[in-house]
């Protein structure tokens, strides 16, 4: 994984965008955060191999950034993403890590199903 | 005999021929039951490592992240065949399940894939973890489904159980592990079966960045704590 270079993200998104994908989409504080800590809620969501389509997207913010998708039906957003996989060429692969490195949230998007 | 005296003649018995060992994350084995298993296989035991998932919905990515989520399983399973190998498992199954998804699967398959394993193996010692008392739910779905299982054989069939539980409250409901096993004779396997979870170890909860000394390494991984499942 590597740091998100905005510019670079946003030529991904222009080029996936008006066709049929799958979306990974997730969401988590881990399943041991209360356990670390009792104060805090665990909460997390993932949905896999969602089909979507968008006409538009964005990535916006000046890190961690925010990733919005105009689908045909409504919208798909991520906040928090800090870094992309920059080995992979047809997906698109995007997740952010918290300060000990740990996935916070994922964003992937890719024309075969994960 | 009376049930808890023939557990009790069970646990006495140091020597295991077969061991069964049910962990639904890689990592979990090294964690919970690393050095014993060692000691077990140094002394002759065979031991199968049923895992249920590849973890590829952990967190640690390695620091810095050098896993993506799509490529964490299969990084996750090399890892955990080192670890196995460090440990030195002669056998390794990895069962397929999805991580996080243990306690929605189809009941049914799951008990079906741990029956088919004891019926194969015949082990007399199994160790999983203790349902209820062990943190993720992954954790104590596997639990809860191996002890339903084996609680399906008749008692006079049933391998004797350890459980790893570390839940918080865990010790006010189950009482004190009736079996603390000395590993410090098999801290170097147990490390490295630890540091083949290179994704995983130096997240700050599980070893850290920090180099430890060997008092450090005796005080925290020296001992490994299980509690006997009482099927009455």
């Amino acid at each position: 994984m590597q740091p998100i270079t905005p510019e670079d993200i946003q030529i991904r998104i222009d080029q996936l965008a008006g066709q049929n994908l799958y979306v990974h989409l997730e969401l988590t504080t881990g399943a041991y955060a209360s356990h670390l800590d009792s104060t805090r809620h665990p909460a997390s969501a993932f949905i896999s191999n969602a089909a979507v389509r968008y006409t538009q997207g964005s990535i916006s913010g000046t890190g961690p950034y925010r990733v919005g998708l105009k689908t045909t039906q409504g919208w798909v957003y991520a906040e928090g993403l800090t870094h992309v996989d920059e080995t992979e060429k047809e997906r698109l692969i995007l997740a952010g890590h918290d300060s000990q490195g740990k996935l916070i949230v994922a964003l992937q998007l890719s024309r075969e199903t994960f | 005999m009376k049930a808890e005296d023939y557990t009790a003649m069970k646990n006495q018995q140091t020597e295991h021929q077969r061991i069964l060992v049910v962990f639904p994350h890689p990592d979990d084995e090294a964690f919970a039951a690393s050095g014993t298993l060692a000691k077990y296989i140094d002394s002759g035991a065979q031991v199968t490592y049923a895992c249920l998932t590849l973890g590829e919905m952990g967190r640690n990515m390695g620091i810095p992240p050098f896993a993506s989520r799509v490529t964490l399983p299969a990084i996750r399973k090399e890892e955990l065949a080192a670890s196995c190998l460090a440990i030195g498992i002669q056998d390794l199954r990895m069962l397929g399940f999805h991580d996080k998804m243990i306690e929605f699967e189809d009941q049914q398959r799951l008990d079906n894939e741990i029956m088919a394993l004891l019926q194969e193996l015949s082990p007399s010692l199994v160790i999983t973890f203790y349902p209820g008392y062990s943190v993720h739910p992954d954790h104590d779905a596997t639990g809860a489904a191996v002890i339903r299982t084996i609680g399906r054989l008749p008692a006079a069939e049933r391998p004797l159980v350890h459980c790893v539980a570390f839940a918080s409250n865990h010790e006010r409901a189950i009482g004190k592990a009736d079996m603390i096993v000395d590993v410090t004779a098999f801290l170097e396997e147990k490390m490295a079966s630890i540091r083949a979870h290179r994704t995983q170890f130096q997240a700050a909860e599980l070893v850290g960045n920090q180099e430890l000394t060997d008092e450090e390494i005796r005080t925290r991984f020296g001992t490994e704590p299980f509690w006997t499942y009482r099927f009455d």
